[in-house]
């Protein structure tokens, strides 16, 4: 049993560590403001879960696995908005979605 | 880079980068303040100046030669002057050998409380802490003498259709939320009361408590925060907290005992230990969190109000 | 494998930085600072496993409300500069 509950930590750890790695080779390698956020909205969700599944199933003292439930509830509930939130402000200043060869600064303003 | 909002967002990252560092070096309470502190609304109060000033950096008229050479000779100097310094951490550095041994030795049973370093702010340093709230009242007294503007009365049918055009927009925003405020203003009152035991403490819990009023006044406008936060209120309060302070401190004197000494309060001198930094510490998280709050509010008012002639879709 | 975790977290943390830096417009800077954001929650609890000491999970909490409490805010008033320089108010 105790065996059981380290290799499933160990496991989730794994690829909790695998899923950002990835989230972070995405943002730096994708061609698009969009493409990137989609990288990174989609795998730091999921990945900060994982680390936070494993690192319950690592230690038995229960206030601190209470703080680390905790976490996991905030993460789920405040990462997918901030990405939402990030997403339609891009939307909404309209920001073009081809890729950016060239740097613009500014922010471009909707139109009425 | 010329862009003050991307400055902005570094200086977040480099706050943020702070704190990591002082976790890395087993420093808890001040990693925690300066995660609230620096990353959240240092960002936010220099987020609502940018709105006032505008975001591109002027162009400098001339370069600052002289500025820079005067900062590079006094960079040096001190520079040099540290290479005397003991090695970090080392065990011969004088403040391992005075002071600090005697706190962390003696601080249990003086004091009672398990975190040395409430003890210390709050009890054995605790002129300190009272003129860093009185700076920080100060700090609020100057952005209110500097910065307040007069209120017109507002009529509702303009508060009503901005809240109409921002509820849209902000929804789901608005409804995650409404379901965060509660949870961060509760945690808000965990770390007050926690900071015995725990990081934690008025200054860390004043600002926390904060960023959620200011969390909910960047999401439904400012109008509505307004009408929840009644401004004579928050500033009843901020002078409340300081008066809390001192008036420990008064007590102390009245009892027979020096200015702050806590043993003054209770019969037994543990306990008026407890009480004292128990009630300085929610002074400091009252005056921490009104001050904060009008600091914001009004910053916000002077955006609010300057481009009102031009508004003609509303 | 915690050492190994905070070692990746670390590696993940200097490629926001990368592209905080790069990130030619300011949605991809407002990225990189909310990425870097929940990776410092993740340190936070990691280290404080590693050194023993589960008071940091205190930080982290603060920190992830913190993080998306700047987030939010440089969402809400960036839409205000462009604008208000063309001489319009949009709430």
């Amino acid at each position: 049993m105790d065996t059981l509950v380290n290799i499933s930590s160990t496991v989730l750890l794994l690829i909790g560590s695998f899923l950002f790695l990835s989230g972070g080779i995405g943002v730096l390698r994708f061609p698009d403001f969009y493409t990137r956020m989609h990288a990174v909205g989609v795998t730091e969700t999921l990945a900060t879960s994982m680390i936070l599944l494993g690192l319950i199933l690592h230690n038995p003292d229960f206030m601190v696995d209470v703080k680390l439930i905790i976490i996991l509830l905030m993460t789920l509930f405040i990462s997918p908005t901030a990405s939402h939130a990030l997403a339609n402000a891009a939307i909404h200043n309209d920001l073009s979605k081809q890729k950016d060869d060239k740097p613009d600064d500014e922010v471009k303003p909707s139109n009425p | 880079m010329k862009d003050l909002l991307a400055v902005v967002m570094l200086l977040g990252i480099y706050s943020l980068l702070s704190a990591s560092f002082f976790v890395a070096m087993d420093a808890v309470d001040v990693a925690f303040t300066e995660a609230a502190v620096g990353a959240g609304i240092s960002t936010l109060l220099m987020l609502v100046a940018i709105t006032m000033t505008g975001r591109k950096e002027h162009h400098a008229r001339h370069k600052p030669l002289l500025a820079l050479a005067v900062v590079i000779v006094t960079g040096s100097l001190l520079i040099y002057g540290t290479l005397d310094m003991p090695y970090f951490g080392s065990a011969e550095a004088p403040i391992h050998q005075h002071v600090a041994p005697r706190y962390i030795n003696d601080s249990m049973q003086e004091i009672g409380v398990p975190n040395i370093v409430t003890s210390v702010l709050a009890s054995y340093r605790a002129f300190d802490t009272f003129g860093e709230v009185v700076v920080i009242f100060t700090a609020g007294m100057g952005v209110l003498a500097l910065l307040s503007v007069v209120r017109h009365p507002e009529d509702t049918a303009k508060i009503d259709s901005i809240n109409h055009s921002m509820h849209e927009q902000h929804l789901i925003l608005r409804i995650v939320s409404k379901i965060m405020i509660p949870f961060i203003l509760l945690f808000a009152f965990y770390v007050q009361f926690h900071g015995d035991f725990g990081p934690g403490g008025g200054f860390q819990a004043g600002v926390i408590f904060a960023s959620a009023i200011l969390l909910y006044a960047m999401l439904f406008g400012m109008s509505t925060a307004r009408r929840v936060i009644n401004q004579s209120l928050i500033q009843i309060l901020a002078a409340t907290g300081v008066l809390l302070y001192g008036s420990i401190g008064i007590v102390s004197l009245l009892n027979g005992k020096e200015f702050f000494d806590y043993s003054a309060l209770s019969a037994d001198p543990v306990a008026g230990q407890h009480l004292g930094i128990l009630l300085i510490e929610l002074g400091v998280g009252i005056t921490v969190a009104s001050v904060m709050v009008i600091i914001f509010f009004n910053f916000a008012d002077r955006r609010d109000f300057s481009p009102k002639k031009e508004n003609k879709d509303l | 494998m915690l050492i190994a975790a905070t070692l990746a977290i670390l590696v993940v943390m200097i490629m926001a930085t990368i592209r905080a830096v790069m990130g030619p417009t300011l949605y991809d800077r407002v990225l990189a600072v909310n990425m870097f954001g929940t990776k410092t929650v993740l340190l936070i609890s990691l280290l404080g496993f590693v050194m023993g000491r589960p008071e940091f999970l205190d930080i982290a909490i603060v920190y992830s409300l913190i993080n998306f409490i700047s987030v939010i805010g440089v969402l809400r008033y960036s839409g205000h500069f462009t604008l208000k320089q063309s001489g319009e108010q949009k709430k």
